[in-house]
């Protein structure tokens, strides 16, 4: 159960702990048959995000999400979860099959944000993250996003639009680090608990706000501490969600994801 | 004046037709690991090295026996094959190398076309065969690809293309080129009527086959090591005057430059391909059903069929055939 107590540079703490289990994690454990798809047909094939098919409680459906690494090799390998312009288009290419297949998307975000590079750059990140929001806008299948971990900013954005957006407890989402907020608007890096709380990042004030649908549990005291029942409470919230709008049209699914979005901030 | 003199032959020649090495056609070395290997071994790891993973070149028809259930399929479009348009000459005759190349390989054409099921689901698969005239595309197969994708529009049903190719062929010059866009359009029309299409590349891709129909898969896979490319790593070396690594053009160098969604080996293949159909194959969808004329005249141009009366009687949905005229009457 949510613990009043913790503040929120607590919870970022949480939701970067090395041994909070990441997309990966969820996938071999609430989905069978994970076929993995990669590449963005352009430029490269990008480690940092996962995408491809699988079954759900059955179903065919499409799962898109950032991948950090447990050890110092993988996370080189993955990049530390910040993907580039062609993990995005990776990311847009796998959801337009699924629509094509007409399969619902589950995207799993966990990503200190989208990787700020010279070649991310040339090759247009920025590009990449807006045609994803406006392409996941105009899909017609069903979309549920949930973040596991951290959502940092326009990088989680980037495959973060979606019908159902839920979150765990401990996962934070926000515009951007706790740290380089405080460093810009404190001047000083040190005080990041305060930009933290500040920036209110957390499951619950998120949801507050109308950004974030459902918070999900995670037991005791958080989702490191067992996968396997973080990965049940996950499972059983996605399922029901995904259930919650089976008799949703396309063109409803749309209107409804334009409208949720239009009331945020209004 | 000799001093000796044979009495009579002592030993018993062998007569030269009988004369034959026992081991012969039991063993076949791997170019890679030099490993001897038995060859019903290699029939049973489908052509691919145990030891080392190398994957042999195999003909399409056993291509299509690998991925059918129960190897079973039924053949189609053999009656399009090639003419030669331009009656083009190079140090011999086209119609003599196609000649020589279907006498040789057993193939009506570089490609064999095939409808049959793949865990029960319908698939029309198109398998490239490298042994005839370096697999490449002249107008019979760009027919024939576009045969299969315009049946599989008709049926629901998915398409499959195994590629190996040199690329477009030359000898019947700027309409192989044309078979290019000819499949591509075919392929968009697949992509509307929101049907899947998987494309299997296997060494050599190259050329126009590749900057065609095999890099428009909604999934791309590709076996181990393949040479996959546009221009061919002779033509690069010979252009820019440079030597190329080993690994470029391979699979995996395309697996990691985003071209591919997987690598996979041979004997995996089946298996993913079942699951990808899972996913891609959706009875539900309701897609604007395209009117493609499959009444498949036989063209002046680059390609014989035999008659309107055969092709019709192939169709797998007689009824299902809108306007079945003749097309013999045009």
């Amino acid at each position: 159960m949510l613990d009043k107590d913790i503040n929120a540079f607590e919870r970022v703490k949480l939701a970067r702990h090395p041994d909070r289990p990441y997309t990966l994690d969820y996938i071999e454990t609430i989905f069978e048959d994970f076929v993995e798809l990669k590449g963005d047909r352009r430029f490269a094939d990008d480690p940092a995000m996962v995408c491809g098919f699988a079954r759900f409680h059955g179903l065919s459906v499409g799962v898109i999400g950032q991948q950090k690494g447990r050890d110092t090799k993988q996370r080189r390998h993955r990049n530390f979860g910040m993907p580039k312009p062609e993990g995005y288009r990776k990311a847009m290419r796998v959801m337009n099959l699924a629509e094509k297949f007409n399969r619902p998307i589950f995207s799993f975000i966990d990503t200190p944000g989208a990787y700020p590079g010279i070649d991310a750059e040339e090759r247009g990140q920025a590009e990449a993250i807006a045609n994803n929001l406006l392409e996941m806008a105009k899909l017609d299948v069903r979309v549920i996003v949930t973040i596991i971990g951290e959502g940092g900013s326009g990088g989680a954005l980037g495959i973060g639009i979606g019908d159902r957006v839920l979150m765990l407890e401990n996962a934070i989402y926000s515009v951007i680090s706790p740290e380089g907020c405080a460093a810009i608007l404190w001047k000083d890096a040190s005080q990041s608990s305060l930009a933290a709380e500040a920036l209110g990042l957390t499951a619950n004030n998120l949801q507050r706000l109308g950004i974030v649908d459902e918070v999900v549990m995670e037991p005791g005291a958080g989702a490191h501490t067992s996968h396997l029942e973080a990965a049940k409470l996950l499972d059983q919230a996605l399922w029901k969600n995904l259930e919650s709008l089976k008799a949703v049209t396309p063109a409803e699914l749309q209107a409804r994801r334009y409208s949720k979005l239009r009331a945020i901030g209004q | 004046m000799t001093w000796f003199r044979k009495k009579g032959q002592k030993i018993e020649v062998v007569p030269a037709d009988e004369r034959v090495v026992k081991t012969e056609g039991v063993f076949r070395k791997c170019p890679e690991c030099d490993a001897a290997l038995f060859k019903k071994d290699l029939e049973e790891s489908l052509q691919v090295c145990p030891p080392c993973g190398h994957h042999f070149r195999i003909g399409a028809r056993e291509r299509l026996a690998i991925l059918y259930d129960n190897a079973d399929y039924e053949e189609l479009d053999a009656e399009v094959i090639s003419n030669d348009p331009l009656n083009f000459v190079d140090t011999k005759p086209y119609p003599q190398r196609l000649e020589q190349a279907k006498r040789s390989t057993g193939l009506p054409e570089a490609i064999i076309n095939a409808r049959g099921k793949i865990n029960g689901h319908t698939v029309y698969a198109g398998a490239m065969d490298f042994s005839f005239l370096g697999g490449s595309m002249g107008s019979a197969v760009g027919e024939k690809v576009t045969r299969l994708v315009e049946r599989a529009i008709k049926e629901r049903a998915a398409v499959i293309t195994i590629t190996s190719s040199g690329g477009a062929r030359m000898q019947e010059g700027t309409l192989s080129l044309l078979q290019m866009a000819k499949v591509s359009a075919a392929l968009a029309q697949l992509d509307k009527s929101r049907l899947p299409f998987i494309s299997i590349l296997t060494d050599p891709t190259t050329g126009g086959v590749t900057a065609s129909f095999a890099m428009l898969g909604d999934v791309i896979i590709a076996e181990p090591k393949a040479l996959i490319g546009f221009a061919g790593p002779r033509v690069i070396e010979q252009t820019i005057r440079q030597k190329l690594p080993k690994d470029f053009q391979r699979s995996e160098f395309l697996l990691e430059h985003g071209m591919l969604d997987a690598v996979v080996d041979r004997r995996e293949m089946r298996p993913l391909i079942v699951k990808l159909l899972e996913f891609m194959v959706n009875p539900e969808i309701n897609a604007p059903l395209l009117d493609v004329d499959i009444n498949f005249a036989g063209g002046q141009n680059g390609y014989n069929a035999k008659t309107a009366a055969t092709l019709l009687k192939e169709q797998p949905s007689e009824a299902t055939v809108p306007g079945s005229k003749s097309p013999a009457d045009k």
